[in-house]
């Protein structure tokens, strides 16, 4: 016991020294239940971030050094990740994990480190003015179930979904959940019925659910899944030959590895996508200065995909937001305080997505002090099982703002309440 | 050589007795205590007491819960993991129902509701054994996971069915958080300490005593228990219950120090009953020493050995996530061919040879 006590203080203190650098860890998990979904994330988050080492030199002439972690989408990991990481000076903490998310938002707000959940997370971390240090653009799972519906509403002829139903196939967890209460409210706004299907943790066991859906015959399924129950569902649908147009994933649903294992079958299912996929010139120049110089976080197989695309967008946006970071306090070697600064101030548009490379990847935006979750655009893509490819059916979809910034309000206020912080006035500045 | 016993006399049964017979034993336990409760607190730092220590304390209290229903009492329990979740919605909803009440309260609250919800899943195992009973236990780590995901009273509506701990003190009166994100790694760490060394020295006197007898009379053959006086119904029941409150501390300490938000799916899974077990089952079933070095392998190890792949030899964090699945998996399959009475037995039978040693005959 002694003996192992002190080897874990020797190997803790070979960690070594925090250097003058930008520090961004990296998270992830590419073991367990969702590492389908987590590989070609941080494979897509480290190359763009070695891109910009060895293309750029860093961000602002400061190296980046990705510091990385193992959670197997598992909380108590997360908690050690993080703790274990943060005493390196880390800027920002991107999880990949709802659960990890709820469990870092107290610490890193306390540890004033900033935390940027990428259209997951708590949807409410929207509101600036109560989460000062967690931040969700460019968008969250309620302006996801919006702009989902909003699409059903333009697939009908008439632009009613009166009458319909709609069964909504989740996660039973905190992730698969959040979106439930935005589709109460439109399905009492809009008329159509919604049937909820609640899918056990981690998600292989769905024949009960899939019973459900073959004797109810739903006219739409929308699905809040992830890792290993998108391939279980989608090859359920096949099964039972769901039309696969009706059955739209949401942006975590919808990626290469959840419908290639039900190969032609998932032709023609759909899902919500926030970044854009297909030729982006910032791809060859990964593959030029990162996956020939043998610097590829992974073996090189996932890039181009959805996820690998979106964890390269996430890292964009960090880069972006440090960048911002930089420029207003005027020095290169930022604190997490000054990325927070930075974050708050990011302005993505068209021009510098061209610039970097990346035009079209995700929606032009700007956070502001009250609005942490940027617009929550999103588009609609489609796979085409025999070019397995995704094909991008419509420009990005605006939710419906109106219903979801009084939900979004009201739960941040009862965090607010439930945890006593009093919220940032953002009319000041 | 090691353990110098020569004077050390006992001229009382009371002394005759004691938990440490040893003198050296004895003095080094005395050591270990005063350093945990003295010097640790000075220099622990958040990773220390988020990663290692606080897992490790509140482990062993589970531990030692399930030891004393099937290390002691030979009743096979698999619900660990629900029980655990009884005692964190129950210490949840007192938080948030009750913002005044402290957190000594609420956890020992919390313990207590557990026991009474572990007494009417107990029921069943004076008509069941064995592997019957172990599967009616499972029934219940269903049930009560499921309970705790459906039902939005138990977490407050909030629209993801996860739990966050507020901010509250330690003591009435005693303006320190303990929960939240402000607590100090030191005062999280020493309520969890005091809390283990309470609960273990009232479970190692529990097991010595009278009940404790009784139950390990259940243990070895109830039948002949119950011809020679023993009452199966108090000794089970007993059982029961204070092994839940002991479970029901576990899950508490678990979400509101630990954790301080839990999604109960994730945290309280059948993976965890399994987990608790394991540590059972490697540390020695039936000892209280060995609740805690089973907590402590199944905790510490996989901590140590990141440290040491990831941190010391710079591998790759998935290999190395890979490389721990084998290597304890190949740990606990050694520890059992070797030493099927678990890692307590393998102490005394190093301890028999220290105290005889240089010469064994």
């Amino acid at each position: 016991m002694r003996k192992l006590l002190t080897l874990a203080a020797a190997s803790l203190m070979a960690a070594g020294p925090a250097m003058a650098d930008l520090v961004i860890p990296d998270l992830h998990y590419r073991t367990g239940a969702f590492a389908a979904g987590g590989i070609p994330f941080s494979d897509g988050f480290q190359d763009y971030l070695t891109l910009l080492n060895e293309r750029d030199g860093g961000v602002g002439g400061e190296e980046i050094r990705i510091v990385t972690c193992e959670t197997a989408y598992d909380t108590e990991r997360g908690v050690d990740c993080y703790e274990s990481t943060k005493g390196e000076g880390a800027l920002v903490y991107q999880p990949l994990s709802t659960g990890i998310t709820y469990q870092l938002i107290p610490r890193a707000s306390a540890d004033g480190i900033p935390l940027h959940t990428m259209g997951y997370g708590r949807t409410s971390a929207a509101a600036g003015d109560v989460f000062e240090w967690v931040f969700n653009y460019p968008g969250n799972y309620w302006d996801s179930a919006s702009v989902m519906i909003n699409f059903l509403l333009s697939e009908e002829e008439d632009g009613s979904l009166e009458g319909q139903q709609v069964a909504l196939l989740h996660l039973n967890a905190a992730y698969g959940r959040e979106p439930i209460p935005t589709l109460e409210q439109l399905a009492e706004q809009y008329g159509f019925e919604l049937l909820l299907l609640a899918v056990d943790f981690p998600g292989q066991e769905q024949g009960n659910q899939w019973l459900t859906i073959r004797r109810e015959q739903p006219d739409y399924i929308l699905m809040w899944g992830w890792g290993v129950m998108n391939q279980v569902a989608i090859q359920e649908a096949a099964n039972i030959r769901f039309d696969m147009n009706n059955f739209i994933g949401n942006w975590w649903a919808g990626a290469e590895p959840d419908v290639l294992p039900a190969g032609a079958d998932a032709d023609g299912y759909r899902s919500l996508n926030m970044n854009g996929v297909g030729e982006l010139p910032v791809l060859d120049d990964i593959q030029e200065h990162v996956i020939d110089a043998g610097l590829a976080a992974g073996d090189g197989a996932n890039l181009g995909t959805v996820l690998y695309i979106r964890g390269m967008y996430a890292a964009m946006l960090t880069a972006e937001a440090a960048r911002t970071a930089q420029e207003i306090h005027g020095v290169s070697d930022i604190t997490p305080a000054m990325m927070r600064d930075g974050m708050e101030a990011l302005d993505i548009t068209e021009g510098r997505m061209e610039e970097l490379g990346m035009s079209g990847v995700g929606p032009a935006f700007a956070v502001s002090c009250a609005n942490h979750g940027g617009p929550g655009l999103g588009r609609i893509q489609e796979w085409d099982a025999d070019a397995q490819v995704w094909n991008t059916l419509t420009d990005f979809i605006a939710p419906d703002d109106s219903v979801t910034q009084p939900l979004i309000e009201a739960d941040a206020a009862a965090y607010a309440a439930e945890a006593g912080i009093e919220p940032r006035n953002c009319n000041e500045s | 050589m090691f353990y110098r016993e020569a004077g050390d006399f006992k001229t009382s049964y009371a002394q005759d007795n004691q938990t440490f017979p040893i003198t050296l034993d004895r003095y080094s336990y005395y050591m270990v205590a005063a350093i945990a409760v003295a010097v640790v607190p000075f220099f622990i730092t958040d990773y220390w007491a988020n990663a290692i220590l606080l897992p490790f304390l509140i482990y062993a209290i589970a531990a030692i819960g399930l030891n004393i229903l099937t290390g002691y009492c030979g009743q096979v329990s698999l619900g660990t993991g629900g029980f655990m979740a009884v005692g964190a919605f129950t210490s949840y909803k007192l938080m948030t129902a009750f913002p005044g009440l402290d957190m000594i309260t609420i956890t020992i609250l919390s313990g207590l509701m557990t026991a009474m919800v572990g007494v009417a899943f107990g029921l069943p195992s004076l008509r069941i054994k064995g592997f019957y009973l172990a599967v009616a236990t499972l029934a219940a780590q269903f049930f009560l996971v499921w309970l705790f995901n459906r039902v939005p009273w138990f977490f407050n509506y909030s629209a993801s069915g996860q739990i966050s701990a507020p901010e509250r003190p330690v003591f009435y009166g005693i303006d320190i958080p303990l929960t939240g994100a402000n607590a100090d790694a030191s005062v999280k760490y020493l309520f969890c300490l005091a809390f283990v060394f309470v609960l273990a020295w009232i479970a190692r006197n529990l097991t010595r005593g009278s009940i404790g007898r009784q139950w390990m009379a259940i243990r070895d053959m109830d039948i002949a228990a119950e011809i020679i006086g023993v009452n199966p119904l108090k000794a089970k029941l007993s059982a029961f219950a204070v092994s839940s409150f002991y479970v029901g501390v576990a899950g508490a300490l678990f979400f509101t120090i630990y954790l301080g938000a839990i999604e109960v799916v994730a945290s309280f899974g059948i993976n965890k009953s399994f987990l608790v077990l394991f540590m059972i089952i490697i540390g020695g079933l039936g000892s209280i020493f060995g609740s805690f070095v089973g907590a402590a392998f199944m905790v510490l190890f996989p901590v140590i050995l990141k440290n040491i792949l990831t941190g010391g030899l710079g591998w790759d964090p998935a290999l190395s996530r890979h490389l721990e699945f084998v290597v304890v998996g190949a740990l606990i399959m050694m520890f059992l061919i070797l030493e099927p009475h678990g890692l307590a037995r393998l102490w005394s039978v190093v301890k028999e040879k220290l105290r005889l040693w240089p010469f064994p005959h």
